[in-house]
């Protein structure tokens, strides 16, 4: 049984749709790839099953199921504290993502302390233990320092560490290396992978850089204007893409290897054809809902 | 996607539309006061004392909004004062906005020596409490009109100054600039042609509250009676006087205040409007 | 006239550390770039690479001169630009142009498109504006309906067609396109560097192309230059580089791009 489903997942921003009934599903243990330029609703999917929607964003419809049970059921507050327990977040920016006024240690343990009841002690050695985990020299000293003390890829370790911290058995990661350098990046990367494996942890990996997926991950979910045109094993799509806005995207991607082939961009007729796509799938809701 | 944000234009908003119109009316009443006014605001009679206005019983012709306590014609006051109102709010507000606009200019975008001595300038003026400063002015310059606008100016600079100074710094920063200064742009030109457009709507926003503002002191001078002579018709004055007859004719303090309430509110009301109608990302 | 449009000899820059000033006295200095000595020839299109800290964007502006240098020299066609002034540098800044990394915040929000490409055609005196503003624009792609447009109508893709069209508009000799795609998505990334492309060989120009991107270098430049912490490791034709890296610095820096390719134990 698949840990996270998705199905059918409707937003709206106001009138416009921003996701549109978005299945999807992560088994216990897997690394997922959600992936999209920007606008295609990436992003949205993550903070809909964390509940951090910006207020403007409604969700229409579908249900987001935990374990079986559909999170938009719950109460508020039931619905934070299993969150808090089985899901972790990987955040983009590792600087905006820690407050600058406060010292790192005490930020990564008010989680724990907070929404899982531990106490102070108990998650403190947890989280020094899981410090040690993530390669970093004399957590001590770094639980003191504050975030601007630290560089971007210590930051984004120590933010990695935190979401392991409460063993969840989801952590979605979004774009967590972008902001990075490759060679710090290629070494989060492996981290990530590392800590995934050896504790069994699911991932959704939210992304643009299909580079990184073809290296992280097993499967992917290839979305366009918040509509999932592609559910597929990450070997499947570097072979042989099945839709064709994905066969141009790879196409468009720069290879360092591949200097003679000429670089072609997305064609507009490719564009246009997912367009028509989404276009003809909107107006097939409309009926359905005018027909209930 | 993006034909569609442009083609659609934002209908103005009701803010711009009430704000603007109260001051347009306060403007066209100012302007043609003789010709409105029905009676002269100086005029007294003691035989008309403290009549109501047209709604209430005992009313009289000629008296619309009634008059005080010295037979003088409400209506005609304020309108007479309405003169006095928009001409220190105009004139403080514009001299005021000058001078700290420019100053604040200077100081965010060329930084340097120039910044240092405007930004200590800034911090020691601040240093001094206003109502004293501006009592002391009155005190040396005499009372009058032009005190008062001098006194508005020389205190509330700095508010400017400041705010400028710090959005300036922001949009100097900005790319734009760079790329304004490869292409070959002098310092002055960048200043006018690129940071200034961007700081225009926080220069109207301010702009309007100033005159709000200069309204308000003007007023409470004139409640101080450090404002022009006593005789001549300006809302502060006339609340001073409504004050102590507040308890058998109301309107000679209620008129004026709410003339007063509605012209300040609009002055700042007009700004925040203004702002976002001419800011191309929101239109 | 030289064969060099650029030549950069022992530059060096330095910013006052503010964080580590002491109470009383001057902040001590953070060195940047520390002696670099290069040669652009002209024609060439030149990938400068490296991390962040590397000092690419800060050598970038320097050439450029909107960053004053500690020492060195810039000689642009056999003279030294590195301590001019303003009112000097003038007449060159027709001849060398750049584009930056996001033009949401280096085209003035407050400007039409053609008023954007038009600001330095009025300045270097140029006449037929209007003739010059549609022609730049249609070099870069976009019709001429575009004119009334402000930059927040526009898609990433084509706000930076307005930046390249702005730059492009008084036939410079030199183009410094820093970071130019790595703010787009790889569909819109793909046609501005076909466009670069073509206009380097259309117009003759001199690029010099700052990125983090290896493959995107690999892609578009006939030499290229890594910097690591302010100094030049490694410059070859960009053929040589990637074929036998001698740095190395260059070589994990390749070693960790990840490729779109299924490599089973990359990351191990």
């Amino acid at each position: 049984m698949s840990f996270l489903e998705l199905k059918n997942l409707n937003a709206r921003v106001g009138p416009l749709p921003i996701l549109r009934d978005v299945s999807l599903q992560v088994a216990p243990g897997e690394v997922r790839a959600l992936v999209g330029e920007s606008g295609a609703g990436k992003s949205m999917i993550g903070k809909a099953i964390l509940g951090t929607l910006p207020d403007a964003i409604r969700i229409t419809g579908g249900e987001i199921l935990l374990e079986g049970e559909d999170l938009q059921a719950m109460s508020p507050k039931a619905r934070r504290r299993l969150i808090g327990a089985k899901v972790a977040l990987i955040p983009q920016d590792p600087l905006t993502a820690l407050n600058p006024a406060r010292r790192v240690g005490p930020q990564i343990c008010d989680r724990l302390v907070d929404i899982l009841g531990w106490g102070r002690r108990e998650a403190e050695a947890r989280v020094i233990e899981l410090l040690h985990e993530v390669h970093i020299p004399a957590p001590e000293r770094v639980m003191r320092a504050y975030p601007h003390e630290l560089s971007g890829g210590m930051r984004q370790r120590i933010l990695i560490a935190s979401a392991f911290a409460a063993e969840p058995q989801l952590i979605i990661a979004d774009e967590p290396t972008t902001a990075l350098d490759v060679t710090v990046q290629k070494q989060i990367l492996r981290l990530i992978r590392d800590m995934q494996a050896r504790h069994g942890t699911a991932l959704l990996f939210v992304t643009h850089d299909l580079g990184v997926v073809s290296k992280l991950c097993q499967s992917m979910t290839v979305l366009f204007g918040g509509k999932v045109l592609e559910d597929t094993s990450v070997d499947q799509f570097f072979s042989a893409p099945d839709h064709a806005y994905s066969a141009a995207l790879l196409a468009a991607t720069p290879k360092y290897t591949d200097p003679g082939g000429s670089l072609m961009p997305v064609p507009e007729a490719t564009i246009h054809a997912v367009e028509a796509e989404i276009a003809a799938h909107d107006l097939a809701h409309q009926i359905e809902t005018v027909r209930q | 996607m993006a034909d569609g944000r442009a083609a659609a234009k934002r209908p103005i908003n009701p803010r711009l539309w009430l704000s603007g119109g109260w001051l347009l009316i306060l403007v066209v009443a100012a302007l043609a006061a003789p010709l409105l006014a029905p009676q002269d605001p100086l005029a007294q009679d003691l035989f008309a004392s403290r009549l109501p206005p047209m709604w209430q019983g005992g009313s009289e012709p000629g008296f619309p909004l009634g008059t005080d306590s010295l037979g003088r014609d409400v209506l005609s006051r304020v309108l007479y004062g309405a003169r006095i109102a928009l001409l220190v709010a105009l004139v403080a507000g514009s001299c005021t906005c000058a001078l700290g606009a420019v100053l604040g200019l200077i100081a965010g975008y060329y930084r340097g020596w120039a910044d240092v001595v405007i930004s200590r300038l800034i911090e020691i003026w601040m240093a001094f409490p206003p109502v004293l400063f501006a009592i002391l002015l009155i005190a040396v310059m005499g009372t009058g009109l032009t005190s008062i606008i001098v006194a508005i100016v020389v205190i509330d600079w700095t508010r400017f100054a400041r705010v400028i100074r710090a959005e300036a710094m922001t949009q100097g920063a900005m790319d734009y600039v760079a790329s304004a200064k490869v292409a070959g742009r002098g310092r002055f030109g960048i200043m006018i042609r690129e940071i200034l457009p961007n700081v225009l709507p926080t220069i109207v926003v301010l702009l309007t509250l100033e005159m709000g503002i200069a309204v308000i002191v003007e007023a409470i001078l004139s409640f101080v009676n450090l404002s022009i002579s006593t005789d001549d018709p300006t809302w502060g004055s006339m609340i001073a006087e409504g004050r102590a007859a507040i308890h058998h004719s109301w309107w000679v303090l209620v008129v004026p205040l709410i003339t007063l309430f509605l012209t300040v509110l609009s002055f700042s009301q007009l700004g925040e409007g203004l702002k976002d109608h001419f800011d191309p990302v929101l239109r | 006239m030289s064969e060099m449009l650029f030549e950069i000899r022992d530059l060096r820059l330095s910013f006052a550390d503010l964080a580590h000033k002491p109470l009383f006295g001057a902040a001590p200095r953070i060195e940047v770039l520390k002696g670099l000595n290069f040669d652009i020839p002209r024609g060439d299109v030149i990938g400068i690479v490296g991390g962040s800290g590397s000092g690419k964007s800060t050598l970038g502006r320097a050439m450029v001169r909107l960053l004053d240098v500690d020492s060195g020299k810039i000689r642009f066609e056999g003279t030294d630009i590195s301590q001019m002034d303003e009112v000097a540098l003038r007449p060159l800044r027709r001849r060398i142009q750049m584009i930056f990394q996001d033009p949401m915040s280096s085209l003035n929000p407050r400007h039409r498109v053609a008023t954007l490409i038009a600001g330095p055609l009025h300045l270097h005196g140029f006449d037929q504006i209007t003739e010059r503003v549609d022609f730049a624009l249609s070099q870069v792609g976009l019709p001429l309906t575009f004119r009334n447009r402000y930059p927040h109508e526009l898609s990433g893709g084509q706000r930076q067609r307005v930046g390249i069209a702005r730059a492009i508009a008084t036939e410079p000799e030199f183009i410094l396109a820093d970071e130019v795609v790595s703010g787009l998505d790889v569909s819109s990334q793909a046609q501005v560097l076909n466009l670069l492309e073509k206009l380097v060989s259309d117009m003759g120009l001199t690029l010099g192309f700052i990125s983090h991107d290896l493959s995107v270098v690999r892609r578009l430049c006939k030499t290229t230059l890594v910097l690591h912490q302010g100094e030049i490791v490694e410059q070859a034709s960009t053929q040589a580089l990637f074929d036998a890296p001698q740095a190395q610095y260059t070589r994990d820096l390749l070693d960790a791009i990840p490729l779109p390719e299924v490599t089973p134990g990359w990351l191990d």
